[in-house]
């Protein structure tokens, strides 16, 4: 089949359409729970959406330097965890056993790692060169004890709710 | 499967306009793609088409941003600087290869 239309086929970049906002809320701090939000703003500012995550309660962690590289993925209480061949289910009274946790983390994280896809902190380093904007949350850092000087150095500031509700304005907005 | 016409040659591509069949792009083309979505290329780009286009070779899809920065070692702050907002589907584009497929 030809076209004969003489004006090349070209995608729509929309490059003019840049009000788009994405506020993820990362409110979890283990390792799987961790991804979701990165994954999605990473993909959303190569769209060209404007996206800054608000770190909150457990999803501290990730943002916190001397924690951010040890998250943990735990079968704990995860019923569809699978075993990585078959349809095999870890049975609840398994996933207690001790050692089962590290077991388990250092598994996620060759399968991510064999994806191409970058631990969390480097993640992180990749969102923020891309535009990405983090926000910590006042009251996860007051029950915390921690300060700016314990999050990472790219952390935007460290906000309260009302803040929060400038910030997200007009935004899509998800909670993970 | 569509075909469209640039400088005078007539492409494969899909729906969108990505060229779908390696062989017919050439860097002339490449830069008449470039033209097309408003990308003036320097040598800085043209080093990140000719890594796309290797890497397309060898991995038999086309390189995300993230690939580009650990495999290319062209920073991802760079690769939006080159090609602004839409750096993994505007290189894609003009290297004549598909969108990339991975999330990441």
């Amino acid at each position: 089949m030809t076209d004969n239309n003489p004006a090349p086929i070209v995608p729509n970049f929309d490059d003019d359409e840049t009000d788009r906002k994405l506020v993820l809320i990362c409110s979890k701090g283990n390792l799987d729970m961790a991804y979701p939000g990165l994954v999605l703003a990473n993909a959303a500012l190569g769209e060209g959406i404007q996206v800054d995550i608000f770190f909150t309660f457990w999803g501290f962690d990730i943002i916190t330097k001397k924690r951010m590289t040890k998250l943990k993925f735990s079968p704990v209480g995860n019923t569809a965890m699978h075993l990585p061949w078959g349809d095999l289910r870890v049975p609840q009274w398994a996933a207690v056993i001790p050692g089962m946790q590290p077991m388990a983390t250092k598994m996620m994280k060759k399968s991510i790692d064999d994806l191409g896809i970058p631990p969390v902190d480097e993640f992180l380093d990749q969102i923020t060169a891309s535009g990405g904007k983090l926000w910590a949350c006042k009251m996860s850092a007051d029950m915390q004890g921690l300060t700016e000087a314990d999050l990472r150095d790219d952390v935007d500031g460290i906000i309260n709710a009302s803040d929060f509700m400038d910030l997200s304005e007009g935004a899509q907005t998800l909670f993970i | 499967m569509p075909t469209t016409t640039l400088s005078g040659h007539e492409v494969h591509v899909d729906d969108e306009g990505f060229m779908t069949e390696y062989d017919e792009w050439t860097e002339e083309l490449g830069a008449e793609l470039a033209k097309q979505i408003g990308i003036d290329m320097t040598e800085a780009h043209w080093a990140l088409i000719r890594f796309l286009r290797e890497d397309y070779l060898v991995k038999g899809e086309t390189a995300t941003t993230r690939r580009v920065q650990a495999a290319g070692g062209v920073p991802v702050k760079q690769q939006f600087a080159l090609f602004p907002k839409k750096p993994a589907k505007k290189m894609a584009y003009i290297a004549g290869l598909p969108k990339p497929a991975g999330c990441v």
